[in-house]
């Protein structure tokens, strides 16, 4: 089964934006991203509302820095956490453009980007596309979780769903980051069903995918400067390490996360820390791809991590599955084509 | 891959616990000193010159209202984050369990939001309870026609 999928013309990131939450930009990466906003609102009166806000401020805040018009959008892909995936699809209605909603869970991201290369890579026609992903924590706690005046301890292994947004705008002959190497990601069953140990139910689905990635692509981790997951917090890490030097795959220092990178764990009660599919969305637009760009980072391998799972299907003696799509990112000279 | 049985033990053994002690203290702190300040305004009410079961009454109704009073301000869950068992096991975390949903559903409409949702958490405590109540009566009342 041939599960990496190799671009001869690799699509390009040129552009990206981030807007977060209070909590986020009180984080070690706080002061990288483009916008915040201390009421967590986003112009919204609920907090369903307040993600709708946040997927419009993320995409205009894109099109802006790129001074592109919605109009020249040929693609948008968007997802977020609510039910339905409601937050995008309203929150990007004003942008007018051809709109693919995804799920991937918290690994929406990563599904948007590999996508949008894929669209990119296959036709003429798309020669813009954008990716928008957003969750917000209130929103994402009324309905996964309990109710946000609930007085209830957490335990240490639960994850934060971090209130945030990223876009990301692709094309195929601009911009310093291309996306040479895809791979979707199977389903993977963790066996687990602990809605409080997310981290730990995606680290199988993860090591699957990086796995596959190094036996197929012949690579090896020191050919990368960073391996980064989505999600998995700091127990989905320990696990994911577990995991992979059982199968004789060590990453070491090379293994980031973006769920870690984006709170201080001292100062900042978020648990295992940081989830939602903003969150890997605004690490990656905030502090990775400026170091891609940059070419102080060449080449990184983004593996966007998901937990499949509704609390019903838990209640019904479900187990979580885990997905995670892998992109690879690497630093390219522009040439405008 | 290691297989599911062994890496859910893996995970099992190795997830990062809750500080059971440190709870433990913090719940007996916070519920002591909740039970102590109840204890005060019973005191307090019967020198009102209520009687026992009124006074008794009225601390539960004031710490009701308080802590729904705390859960609207937005207080509550910061303290019950520290305090754990100490603010669910007394009538505050009844409380509390009734008006966080009622606050959290106002958005979608005083029937079908704050209405049908006000007992998503408390539901059960209410179901079983009167549940058991009635069972406990039915009892107590046959056992009484042999007395």
């Amino acid at each position: 089964m041939q599960k990496l999928w190799s671009l001869p013309c690799p699509p390009r990131i040129f552009m990206a934006a981030s807007a977060v939450g209070k909590e986020e930009y009180r984080g070690p990466l706080g002061e990288k991203f483009d916008y915040h906003d201390d009421t967590d609102r986003f112009g919204g009166d609920t907090w369903e509302h307040a993600e709708e806000g946040l997927a419009y401020k993320t995409l205009t805040l894109a099109l802006n820095k790129a001074h592109l018009l919605p109009e020249s959008l040929d693609l948008l892909l968007a997802g977020d956490l609510q039910n339905q995936c409601v937050a995008t699809s309203t929150g990007l209605l004003p942008f007018g453009a051809p709109f693919l909603g995804l799920y991937g869970a918290c690994s929406t991201a990563g599904l948007g980007l590999l996508v949008a290369a894929l669209a990119l890579a296959a036709t003429d026609a798309v020669r813009t596309a954008a990716v928008v992903t957003t969750s917000h924590n209130c929103a994402a706690e009324r309905q996964f979780r309990t109710p946000l005046e609930y007085g209830a301890q957490r335990t240490p292994t639960a994850q934060w769903t971090a209130t945030a947004g990223g876009a990301f705008l692709l094309a195929r002959d601009r911009g310093r980051v291309a996306l040479p190497a895809l791979m979707a990601g199977r389903v993977v069953d963790s066996g687990l069903s602990d809605a409080a140990n997310m981290g730990a139910a995606m680290a199988p689905a993860a090591a699957d995918s990086l796995l596959c990635y190094f036996a197929q692509s012949g690579d090896s981790p020191a050919a990368y400067d960073a391996v980064v997951t989505g999600d998995l917090g700091r127990e989905g890490s320990a696990m994911l390490s577990y995991l992979l030097e059982g199968q004789g795959l060590f990453l070491g220092e090379k293994h980031l996360d973006c769920g870690k990178l984006l709170y201080d764990f001292n100062r900042q009660d978020v648990h295992a820390g940081g989830s939602g599919c903003g969150c890997s969305a605004a690490v990656l637009a905030a502090h990775f791809l400026p170091l891609l760009e940059s070419g102080a980072m060449r080449n990184i391998l983004f593996i966007a991590t998901g937990a499949l799972m509704s609390p019903s299907s838990l209640q019904q003696g479900g187990r979580v599955l885990g997905i995670a799509p892998a992109v690879r990112l690497s630093h390219v000279e522009e040439s405008d084509g | 891959m290691t297989n599911q049985q062994e890496y859910a033990r893996y995970v099992k053994k190795h997830a990062a616990r809750s500080p059971l002690l440190a709870n433990c203290f913090a719940a007996f702190f916070v519920g002591g000193l909740i039970c102590a300040g109840g204890q005060v305004l019973f005191l307090l009410y019967q020198s009102a010159g209520m009687d026992r079961l009124q006074s008794g009454t009225l601390v539960t109704v004031t710490l009701i209202f308080l802590s729904a009073l705390l859960t609207g301000l937005g207080v509550f869950d910061r303290i019950a984050r520290y305090a754990g068992a100490g603010t669910l096991v007394p009538v505050t975390g009844f409380a509390n369990s009734v008006v966080s949903p009622a606050i959290d559903t106002k958005s979608e409409g005083l029937v079908l939001g704050v209405g049908s949702k006000i007992f998503t958490i408390a539901g059960p405590v209410l179901l079983y309870g009167v549940l058991f109540g009635a069972l406990y009566g039915a009892v107590y009342f046959v056992v009484g026609l042999f007395h």
